[in-house]
């Protein structure tokens, strides 16, 4: 049950971090790592399925669509 | 004085939300549906993963309305996006090197042999239409990254996804004529655990799967464009 506890920290870690960088680049990563996080984190509470979506759309899908958002307007935040 | 009425405001809520959420014994089941569902899904609908009875077959109206959902949301995306197209700017861009664009032609097919992998084995394993989609789409951002050029045919996946929802509703429509209910599981069940089974079930997942994808191929086009 350790493992709950890491992905839950780093969610924690990677979703401050995804607010507080200036880079929205970097802040696009960040989310995208705490989205794999919680695909893990659903898998290991039994619900593959929703793991599955999670890891297709939160962590490819969604961030490769905002680095185009990115690339279309500006890349730092003021 | 606003201050204090907001803080005294804000306390009653606190107060409220604490107090009626102490009240709720969380973890422990109110309702019976769940455990029908467990118990009887199986014998009813004759898929084994009991989500995929649930989303399509108990739900499968709700369903219907998430594919709605996603459809206006790409229309939208479509709309507001189709007018950058017309002007279209072709900056210079360095070609993808050797080994991506290697690593793409390669990664392509395997990624769309498990995302009809998944989409086929809904009814038996974890995964499904949506799931499959998502890796449908997921194959098609890889090629627009890496490979120099490569772009989807947007007449052929808009005509996908037309027919993918089109089958979704005629085969509703069909539960509606052969049995009285929209979206009635007419087909016989055959024996669970093998790959024609759950009636109804694979031929919507395959339309989900197919309409999914090429929705989200859609909005990757649509935002994509012509300028990268």
């Amino acid at each position: 049950m350790i493992i709950v506890y890491v992905l839950v920290a780093v969610m924690l870690v990677a979703s401050i971090a995804a607010y507080l960088f200036k880079d929205l680049v970097n802040a696009v990563i960040a989310a995208g790592l705490m989205s794999l996080m919680t695909s893990i984190l659903f898998y290991f509470l039994q619900a593959p399925d929703v793991a599955m979506a999670e890891a297709a759309v939160g962590a490819a899908l969604v961030p490769a669509i905002f680095i185009i958002a990115i690339k279309r307007t500006g890349r730092y935040e003021e | 004085m606003r201050r204090i009425i907001g803080i005294v405001l804000l306390a009653i809520v606190v107060l409220g939300i604490t107090l009626s959420l102490a009240e709720i014994p969380f973890g422990t089941p109110k309702t019976h549906v769940g455990d029908y569902y467990v118990n009887e899904g199986v014998k009813e609908t004759g898929a084994v993963n009991i989500v995929t009875s649930v989303v399509l077959n108990y739900r499968g109206f709700d369903t219907l309305g998430e594919i709605t959902v996603l459809f206006i949301a790409t229309i939208g995306l479509g709309a507001l996006l189709k007018t950058h197209k017309e002007r279209k700017k072709k900056r210079d861009v360095t070609p993808a090197s050797l080994v991506l664009s290697t690593g793409c032609r390669f990664l392509f097919p395997l990624l769309i042999v498990f995302a009809i992998y998944i989409i086929f084995h809904g009814h038996l394993s974890p995964g499904g239409g949506f799931q499959g989609g998502a890796i449908i789409a997921s194959a098609f951002l890889l090629t627009y990254l890496g490979c120099n050029r490569a772009r989807a045919n947007e007449r052929r996946y808009k005509l996908i996804e037309s027919s993918g929802g089109l089958v979704f509703v005629i085969v509703g429509v069909l539960g509606l004529i052969f049995g009285g209910y929209f979206l009635l599981n007419f087909l016989p069940k055959g024996t669970p655990f093998s790959l024609f089974s759950a009636g109804i079930i694979p031929i919507i997942y395959i339309a989900i799967g197919l309409k999914v994808g090429s929705e989200l191929v859609s909005v990757i086009d649509n935002m994509v464009g012509e300028s990268v």
